[in-house]
């Protein structure tokens, strides 16, 4: 069982966020990179599968040399080799292509990422693979159990879940719920260091959307406060202001 | 022109189709072009569809398309685009405009944007992104554009639209690679995900026992329940009721929050709601940053106030 796991860095949850140059681009200074949360989930359902089954969990990561931290991290919880495509992928669509691009002629029994990245929340990428590698796709999943050349995942679908049978290969994207993430241990952390993380250059360098530019929510006015000895007021308020009762 | 994929359920239009409707409908105005609804499977009521801004419908029916596969819809969806000229495909960010967008996007050659919430003109459009912390204007090129709009971004209009019905036969048969073994829809409850109103609460409950006053208030209000991340981490209730950067991302018309003092990962979530109510004993807590209306106390004095106003008005 060979499984692909496509991880993105993105900032800490707990990054407040703003812009540079004219609100055109992230401000990455002081920033935590962290891996995807999803992405993380998808990594720690993929060790789990290959420890019980056999096989090998390879990594790819589509970002410059300062993404190299978040990928060994990502191979010290237990991937065993790691692939860098090395540009900034402009959108899901290039970073399907990047990846499709640098894994050409291997063959993978799984691939398995996030659900979306907390940076640009796209959800694009397991879509797209899916669709450039003829692949099953199975998106937004809780449960992943492989048998005898098969996958059967339960999904998200709007208003419950679905349980979903597709042949291998298959192109799954983790939501939470789907395992508990493993924090690396001292002895992966070593290890890390010393397992293979390959370079590869692009062969495209073409999306056709471009993020001219950033804003930030409005800020709120300020907030009515209620005495709590009128509490039922509330109630009132949200029926007569805001006709929403 | 515009195509918009419409979803349905027991026959009827899904609410968050009408708003891609819309959504389309005002596009092909602003572009001089019309607005085509694309309704898949023999049981969706195409008859409304002229009303919520449709120009023409395609009914597609045919092998593979009796249940909902990525592969299936995708190459439905991409085939009546292509065979008609489309420039635009509009999908619902629901979990199926999620699955089918990515592909339709590949087959169709297309770009692709997601997490749409408004339409800035023919070429670009604001978009959500760092979980709702932020919002970027992103400029899409190419001759065929798609696009997933956010649920509850789009007023819904109504319009007088002719909304003839073209059937379509097809056999998709080839592309269907998954199978659905069973579907397991929740019920008697509103899906988070499509709910107006949330009533939402957080440790400051004290343990999963104490939650009946929430379902109750919710269920007054006609609302869904939901949950902070610490709550769904000890159990207290399930992870499909969580709500924040790694949850569930929601924008409801009314958000009232119980006992959650609103960290950044919490408000990333929940930010976009329309009129958010904070109820907390901490007047520090940053929720109230956020929030529209504010009380400052104890969650167990102040909830059972609400329940029984709401069941005074409910009531009279």
């Amino acid at each position: 069982m060979n499984i692909l796991v496509g991880i993105s860095a993105v900032p800490d949850t707990t990054t407040k966020i703003s812009f540079v140059e004219n609100n055109t681009k992230f401000n990455t200074e002081g920033v935590q990179f962290i891996i995807n949360p999803y992405d993380e989930l998808a990594l720690t359902k993929a060790l789990e599968i290959t420890e019980a089954q056999g096989g090998e969990v390879t990594i790819i990561t589509v970002g410059d040399a300062s993404v190299e931290p978040v990928m060994r991290k990502a191979l010290a919880i237990g991937a065993q080799k790691a692939i860098r495509v090395n540009t900034v992928a402009k959108d899901g669509m290039h970073a399907a292509q990047c990846i499709k691009d640098a894994i050409a002629g291997q063959s993978y029994d799984l691939i398995l990422t996030g659900r979306e990245s907390i940076d640009y929340n796209g959800g694009q990428v397991a879509g797209i693979l899916s669709e450039m590698l003829d692949m099953s796709l199975i998106n937004v999943v809780t449960s992943i159990e492989v048998n005898d050349g098969k996958v059967t995942a339960v999904r998200d679908i709007d208003g419950g879940r679905e349980t979903v049978e597709a042949s291998l290969p298959c192109v799954l994207s983790a939501q939470k719920e789907l395992c508990e993430p493993r924090i690396p241990n001292m002895r992966g952390i070593m290890q890390a260091r010393m397992k293979p993380l390959e370079v590869v250059e692009p062969s495209v360098d073409y999306s056709a959307t471009n993020y001219d530019s950033y804003e930030l929510p409005a800020e709120k006015g300020s907030v009515k406060l209620i005495e709590a000895n009128n509490a039922e007021e509330l109630i009132d308020l949200l029926r007569t202001e805001k006709k929403l009762i | 022109m515009v195509f918009v994929l419409v979803e349905s359920e027991e026959g009827k239009i899904k609410k968050y189709s009408q708003e891609a409707l819309t959504y389309g409908a005002d596009l092909a105005a602003a572009t001089g072009s019309s607005c085509a609804a694309i309704a898949i499977g023999e049981d969706t009521d195409t008859s409304d569809l002229g009303n919520y801004g449709a120009d023409k419908v395609y009914h597609v029916t045919g092998s593979g398309l009796e249940a909902f596969s990525p592969g299936g819809y995708a190459t439905a969806v991409a085939d009546v685009v292509s065979n008609n000229g489309g420039n635009y495909v509009i999908v619902s960010g629901s979990y199926t405009g999620k699955s089918v967008a990515p592909k339709a996007a590949v087959k169709l050659n297309a770009a692709l944007a997601t997490g749409v919430v408004a339409m800035t003109d023919g070429n670009s459009i604001r978009k959500t992104c760092f979980s709702n912390k932020a919002f970027s204007k992103v400029s899409m090129s190419g001759d065929v554009k798609v696009i997933t709009v956010v649920p509850n971004s789009y007023e819904i209009k109504s319009y007088d639209k002719a909304g003839s019905v073209e059937s379509v036969s097809t056999d998709v048969g080839s592309s269907v690679k998954t199978k659905s073994i069973s579907i397991d829809k929740v019920k008697g409850k509103i899906p988070l995900t499509e709910a107006e109103l949330v009533v939402s609460a957080g440790r400051g409950l004290k343990g999963p026992e104490n939650w009946g006053m929430i379902e109750e208030l919710a269920d007054v209000l006609g609302a869904a329940t939901a949950c902070s991340k610490p709550v769904s981490d000890m159990d207290w209730r399930p992870h499909s009721e969580h709500v924040g950067q790694t949850g569930i991302t929601i924008k409801p018309n009314l958000y009232i929050a119980v006992g959650i003092s609103g960290a950044i990962q919490h408000l990333a979530g929940v930010s976009s709601s329309k009129v958010i109510c904070v109820i907390n004993t901490d007047p520090e807590a940053p929720f109230f940053k956020a929030a529209d209306y504010g009380i400052v106390g104890d969650a167990f004095e102040i909830v059972p106030k609400l329940l029984a106003r709401a069941k005074e008005l409910k009531a009279s």
